[in-house]
Parts: C-alpha cells; structure tokens; sequence
C-alpha cells in the first residue's frame, strides 16, 4: 500500500483531524500529524486490518530551526514560530510496506503524547530524543537521560542548533 | 636451547646489576588492564590473538586494576568514560603506565572540533607515557608502541633522583 493510500484512509477514518502530505524533499513523502491526534494514529496504524504496521523501525528528534523574525508592537525584532520535530518510521512485516509520520512541536512547549503503549521499543528512542533535543514525551513510564551523564548540565541539549559547547565538564576542558 | 648456551660456560651463575634485574622482569611481563573502549579495542584485540600474539611479550589481560601494570587506552574518551578510566588508574598499583592507542586517545581525532562529548586527548585527564598514532593503529603499531616502553622501563633506576 502507498503512503497516498495510507493517507485516504487515515483521513476517513479522522475526519477531523488535520493531515498533511509532503514529499516536496527528496525523499519518502511523510504525513504531518497534528501531536493531539498522534497517539489515535498510531494505534489505528497498528490495528487496522489492511495496514498493520506493527513495527517502529526508528523515532528521531529534529531541530527545525525555523525561527522567523517578527516585529513587536514597539518595532523590536524577534524570533518566533521555530519548532522541534519528531519523525515516526513505521513498517509492516506482513505487507511490508513503510509510513512516515512527523509532528511539530513549538520550542517552548516541545511536548507529545508518547507512543511506548503503542510500539514497546519507542521506549529508548523517545529517551534519546529527550536526552538530546528536551522532547518531553507525556506518559512515558521512564523518561530519564539515556546516553548523557546524569549530572550534565539541565536545559542543556547537545543537538539543538543553538547548543554551545560548555567550557568545562566536572573540571575536564571540553573545546580542543 | 638458542643463545645463552652459547653465552655461559658455567650455568649456575649470572652477575647482573639488581637494577637491570628487576627492571628486565618487569618489561617482561606487563599486564594490562582488559578494558577497551572502541574500534581500536579491536585492533587490541587482533594484537592479543595468536597471529599477532602479545603474550610473547608478557602482555597478558587481567580483569582487575589491582593486577595490572599498564592501561590501554584504546579507543575515544567520551567525557563520561573518562572519570570512570581515572577511577580505574587511581586503582592500579605503582609503577603504573599508560598507552595511547589511536588518535581520538591522542587528540581526540575526528571529534576534535564538535565532539562536545569526547574528552581531546586522554593526556588531559591521566599522565600518557607513550602515544600510539592511527585510526585505529595496525597491530604492528601497537607492538611498537609497546617495545618504546619496554625500553622506558628498560632505564629506569631503583636509585632515589634529586
């Protein structure tokens, strides 16, 4: 099944949910969902009986660094609307076909519904993505660090675009 | 037998200086730490294995600080790893030494510039008696590496200095 056709069923069966198709990038087209409807989603993806998809192949973290500059009402510029992502890699292993999903989250408030109920392995990529980028994943039975030191520094994420290398690291010289 | 039949008429006795004694036995038989940290830990590896076979320079693996005389640092120091491997130094009895092995050991190699995790030269953290250059360096790297401090212990003194 193609992505279009995973998307015409999707959108009868969420008719008023807001999809949206994107393949305007070189690579396979994927699915912008709403994160209020993510976790409906996912689990319709998994059950349903013609698409099946009962696997996660992978969940990454993006930094969009899409800020826009915006004028306030006393001319002062500002950076707004920029967002982190998460893209949701899925396959079947009965039809083996693959479906991607992508939902924007605003930097401020970067929280979506966690998807651990739905595939049990998103467990460990959801913590790397908290771990690096502070995607706070609502509902995951165990949202620590998973690869940075438990004392690195909090609001700190390694692969945000803004991140700057501290100085220092429990007395260690971090630049070269 | 090969050369010391040759070299001794009576086999009973040898004269040597005590220094050159004990330091001949400690060169030959340095026991490392068995820890790796990377793509060089395999190279290591490949160096203990029978084609390459450090044991014939004693270098053997002991899992235990306690026991060891050297400390291959063997592979890319992330910031988080080198508190644990200065942890394992300080645990390791005097005289103690260390080897470099490869460039993210050395330098920090390819994550010199944005490893924001990577500690640049494990020389910042523990003092390096050699350094091994590579990525990762051949076996025959290392054994050279090894027989420069074989030749560091080989002229150490027992004699108090300044």
């Amino acid at each position: 099944m193609t992505p279009e056709e995973t998307l015409e069923i999707l959108k009868n069966k969420f008719p008023d949910s807001e999809f949206t198709y994107d393949n305007e990038l070189p690579v396979d087209a994927y699915i912008i969902v709403n994160p209020k409807d993510l976790l409906d989603v996912c689990f319709f993806l998994r059950d349903e009986e013609n698409l099946q998809f009962d696997t996660l192949m992978n969940l990454s973290g993006v930094d969009d660094n899409n800020a826009t500059k915006v004028k306030d009402e006393e001319g002062n510029e500002k950076l707004e609307g920029r967002t982190l992502s998460v893209y949701y890699h899925l396959h079947s292993m009965k039809f083996d076909h693959k479906f991607y999903l992508k939902v924007s989250l605003p930097i401020e408030k970067p929280e979506v519904e966690s998807v651990e109920s739905v595939w049990k392995c998103a467990d460990w990529h959801e913590r790397e993505a908290y771990d690096m980028f502070g995607i706070i994943f609502l509902n995951h039975p165990n949202l620590i660090r998973i690869l940075l030191p438990y004392d690195w520094e909090d609001g700190s994420y390694p692969l945000r675009k803004d991140f700057e290398t501290p100085e220092f690291y429990n007395g260690m010289k971090i630049p070269y | 037998m090969g050369l010391l039949d040759q070299e001794f008429s009576d086999s009973n006795i040898v004269i040597a200086k005590s220094e050159d004694l004990l330091n001949w036995a400690r060169l030959s038989s340095i026991w490392q730490l068995s820890f790796g940290l990377a793509c060089c830990a395999i190279e290591m590896m490949a160096t203990s294995a029978s084609h390459y076979d450090f044991d014939r320079f004693g270098v053997i693996p002991r899992p235990s600080p306690r026991q060891a005389d050297v400390i291959l640092i063997s592979g890319t120091v992330t910031l988080k790893m080198a508190t644990r491997i200065k942890r394992l130094y300080e645990q390791m009895p005097d005289p103690k030494y260390i080897i470099s092995m490869g460039s993210c050991a050395n330098c920090g190699g390819p994550y010199w510039e944005h490893g924001y995790h990577v500690l640049k030269g494990i020389d910042r953290v523990i003092p390096v008696d050699v350094y091994v250059p590579g990525c990762p360096p051949r076996p025959e790297a290392l054994l050279e590496g090894l027989l420069k401090l074989q030749e560091k212990i080989r002229h150490e003194t027992l004699r108090r200095t300044a």
